[in-house]
């Protein structure tokens, strides 16, 4: 056969072929797309109710018998009255075909807990409602939260459901008198950790993340620059600066646990310095995120143009005014963007922060950088071991929340490198 | 005074002496002849800041290095019998220094414990007052000197940017001592755990349960450190993460390179990139709420009975995450091939599937195979995503549908809650952290070395 007509009779197979590639070529592309809206829409679908908790309208009636007997408003008397005794007679009224203990504890089981601390923080701040009656909005029960957003199947037999019939006739009750609502759930991002879905909330732990973010900062910008300064400008070619370049490169691929176990094996151990705090917690994340903004900054110092620093050199600076007078500004964007990209890297970071401990249960927001913390993300893996059905909704909501800061600190990176950063 | 306000006032102190020295250099050539001045005023500001308040900085870090343990000392010298309070020396500081950070814990503490704070906090408060005359006495006598000695004579420039090349040199070894940390960290815990346990059986035994006794005599929980089922089960998951990330890094990565129309390779390519950017902790709870469950689902509509925290979960939703990693080094290498290869084949007449396979794929074999080997060190190292949801006991077995825990959850479930540092249970996790840095370490150090041999071959 000549093989003029080898090459056309091949020629449809090997177009075939051509084909074929192309499509799993597109198929891959497609997956990774597929997979990428599969975790997104499945975070969404399961967070975005969280934004939102359900209240229940009470007339509370404020008995100076409960509250304050001797009336005399005394700051302390009235701060440790029994302010879940008034939501319970409330609830009790509001229902009074309850009747016996279990059905009474039913009804009072409805009410969140932390509602009798909202009513002390009420009357603390206004002492004049005493003998008043008011009507509230308190926070449901996760339960009842559950029921609302339609987690809770009506038509499973009724002892295999959290609620039972007389509960969801209670709730369905209320609705059909607009008493029991969905709000926007302030107490979310107002409040610290707690047991209870209802009364959880992120503060503490975005406080924590911003505490330890400073911290790292402090740590990794000046250090990171400094030493990509020194390496791009003044280091000598030797088997030191090797070696130093040859560490940094590692550090960058030391996978995150291990940085952990250093700063529970020096920092925490030797050093003594306390537990689960946002510095401990900043120290590790700043030797972790070292690297990243070294190698960004040497980049970005070697995008400058060499013409600049000879003409500063030819009119009498020395290296270092060279340097820290023109070469660095010009590189600021790029290395603040490296900076940034890092920072965010770091506030997703979970694993080092479980090593050191800011995994304790900790409900108020920490005041300062040595008081017990947790981070966001941390926060999320606390939440998500936790079986209440709220605490999974809550934990994908805090999710929400933690990918809206990454993607916005990614979108400032971005705009600094596309429109900042002077390009030669 | 607070040691927060005396660095504080120390910086102030020291700005003050840079405005001082360059006015008083001024002065002394009488303002107009500035020539005569050997560097620019503020070189000799900089260098009277740094005479003067360097030192008195230093002596103010090295204190506060060295208060705590000091006091701790004398503290514990005050202490009628220090040996009967607590098991340790380390367990009886750490109760001290918990009674003293926090005031819950001062309300649990028994007599002898509190007693020891009180002494603490009234030792410290006279070590701060000590501690802000020192500093203060240096920095005087510093300034003194600065006066004595800072003539327009002196070569202010030179030896300022000496100074300020020392301090480029000190941040830029920090990635040193980092490694050194790292290394000697986990290598003294790993020592003391390997006093009571060999390396033999460590390395090769097959019983994986690290529950210590609590007393002697107790049966059933004698404690078995073999990490064989820990290996198997951090090769089995990052296989899986292999098996879903290389195809599909690889086959996204030359379909946008070589195929995709420029727009879409723009808009496609960031969009990507995003999956390298979710915490691994999202994974994580991906992983578990979403991908876990639904395996199990599917596996039973076909009869199959698959692990709620299966391997093959875990491992799916890893190499999700690495499937960004492969594909933009695999882009990198693939585009660092010559293009007079891809022209050389394409005018021979292959098709462009035909030339990256026989020419382009052959060229970059050595640079993908270092971005596969750099990924395997990611996914090995790789801990929430296992951590919520790969299983916690170990279990030797190569079956995908059932539950295997991996080094980094048993770092993690070793560490996490309460801890004594004598318990071989504690150590372990710095065993198995050593071996995790060692195997990653070298893993990066072949990649490393290969995709830049491969870079100098196209260069």
């Amino acid at each position: 056969m000549n093989p003029t007509k080898q090459i056309v009779s091949g020629l449809a197979r090997r177009q075939r072929a051509e084909k074929r590639f192309r499509l799993y070529g597109l198929t891959a592309v497609v997956l990774g797309m597929a997979f990428l809206l599969l975790l997104f829409g499945s975070i969404v679908a399961n967070g975005y109710k969280a934004f939102t908790q359900t209240y229940i309208e009470l007339p509370i009636y404020f008995d100076p018998a409960v509250i304050d007997p001797s009336s005399e408003r005394d700051h302390q008397t009235l701060f440790s009255a029994d302010y879940w005794k008034l939501v319970k007679t409330a609830v009790y009224q509001k229902f009074p075909q309850a009747s016996g203990r279990k059905e009474r504890r039913e009804l009072t089981r409805m009410v969140s807990e932390g509602s009798a601390y909202e009513l002390r923080d009420q009357v603390l701040e206004n002492p004049r409602l005493i003998g008043t009656t008011q009507h509230i909005w308190l926070a449901a029960d996760d339960d009842i939260d559950m029921l609302m957003k339609g987690y809770i199947d009506r038509n499973v037999p009724e002892d295999e459901r959290r609620l039972n019939d007389r509960i969801i006739g209670y709730v369905d009750s209320m609705r059909e008198v607009d008493a029991i609502e969905r709000r926007f759930n302030t107490t979310f991002f107002a409040a610290g950790d707690s047991r209870e879905p209802e009364q959880a909330g992120i503060l503490g732990a975005l406080m924590g993340s911003f505490l330890t973010l400073i911290v790292t900062l402090l740590l990794s910008f000046p250090i990171g620059v400094a030493a990509a300064v020194y390496l791009e400008e003044f280091a000598p070619r030797n088997r030191f600066i090797d070696l130093i370049e040859i560490n940094i490169n590692n550090l960058a691929a030391v996978p995150s646990i291990i940085f952990g176990l250093l700063g529970l094996a020096i920092f925490i151990n030797w050093f003594g310095m306390p537990r689960s705090t946002p510095v401990v917690g900043g120290l590790v994340l700043g030797l972790m995120t070292l690297p990243t903004i070294i190698i960004a900054s040497r980049v970005s110092i070697q995008s400058v143009p060499p013409s600049i620093k000879e003409a500063a050199l030819g009119v009498g600076a020395s290296r270092m005014q060279a340097m820290f007078h023109h070469v660095l500004p010009i590189a600021t964007p790029g290395m603040l963007t490296g900076t940034i990209i890092g920072m965010a890297r770091a506030l997703g970071e979970t694993a080092p922060l479980l090593m050191i401990g800011m995994v304790a249960f900790i409900v108020d927001p920490p005041g300062g950088f040595t008081e017990p913390a947790t981070a966001l993300p941390v926060q999320i893996f606390l939440w998500s071991d936790s079986p209440e059905r709220g605490f999974t909704e809550r934990t994908s909501a805090a999710i929400l929340v933690l990918l809206v800061f990454l993607i916005a600190m990614n979108a400032a990176a971005v705009y600094l490198r596309e429109r900042v950063t002077k390009r030669f | 005074m607070s040691p927060l306000f005396l660095i504080f006032l120390l910086l102030a102190l020291s700005s003050a002496a840079y405005f001082f020295s360059q006015r008083r250099m001024l002065r002394q050539v009488r303002n107009a002849n500035v020539a005569r001045l050997s560097s620019l005023p503020e070189h000799f500001g900089m260098l009277g800041a740094i005479w003067a308040g360097a030192p008195a900085l230093l002596v103010y870090f090295v204190w506060l290095i060295f208060e705590g343990d000091i006091l701790m000392a004398q503290v514990l010298a005050i202490l009628p019998d220090p040996e009967s309070m607590a098991a340790t020396r380390e367990l009886l500081i750490g109760d001290i220094r918990n009674a003293i950070n926090n005031p819950m814990s001062y309300q649990m503490a028994n007599e002898e414990v509190r007693m020891a704070a009180d002494r603490y906090q009234e030792l410290s408060q006279t070590a701060t007052l000590a501690l802000t005359a020192t500093c203060l006495s240096v920095f005087a006598i510093c300034s003194a000197l600065v006066l004595k000695f800072l003539t327009p004579q002196v070569r202010a420039r030179v030896r300022v940017e000496k100074i300020i090349r020392g301090f480029l040199l000190l941040c830029s070894t920090l990635a040193i001592f980092t490694t050194v940390g790292i290394v000697l960290s986990v290598l003294f815990e790993a020592s003391r755990f390997f006093q009571t346990v060999s390396v033999i059986e460590f390395l090769f035994g097959l019983e994986w349960s690290p529950q210590m006794a609590i007393r002697e005599d107790q049966v059933g929980s004698s404690g078995a450190f073999g990490a064989v089922p820990l290996f198997a089960g951090t090769l089995l998951i990052s296989f899986i993460a292999m098996l879903v990330a290389a195809p599909i890094g690889l086959m996204s990565a030359i379909y946008l390179s070589e195929y995709a129309p420029a727009k879409i390779r723009a808009a496609v390519k960031p969009m990507l990139e995003i999956l390298a950017g979710v915490p691994t902790v999202v994974y994580g709870f991906f992983a578990a709420i979403t991908v876990g469950p639904a395996l199990r689902g599917f596996g039973q509509s076909i009869g199959l009975d698959v692990a709620s925290e299966s391997a093959l979960a875990a491992g799916f939703v890893m190499g999700v995450m690495i499937i960004p990693f492969v594909s933009s080094i695999s882009d990198d290498v693939i585009t660092a091939v010559p293009q007079a290869m891809r022209d050389g084949s394409l005018g021979m007449g292959a098709t462009n599937s035909e030339t990256m396979r026989r020419v382009i794929l052959p060229a970059a074999l050595p640079g993908i195979i270092g971005g596969l080997l750099l990924a395997i060190s990611r996914a090995i190292g790789e801990t929430m995503i296992v951590v919520m949801a790969a299983g916690l006991s170990a279990n030797l077995t190569a079956n995908p549908l059932e539950a295997v825990t991996t080094v980094t959850v048993q770092i993690v479930t070793l560490l996490v809650g309460d801890q004594e540092f004598d318990s071989p249970k504690t150590l372990a996790a710095f065993a198995l952290g050593l071996t995790l840095f060692f195997v990653t370490l070298v893993l990066n150090f072949i990649a490393l070395y290969v995709v830049r041999k491969y870079r100098e071959q196209y260069e």
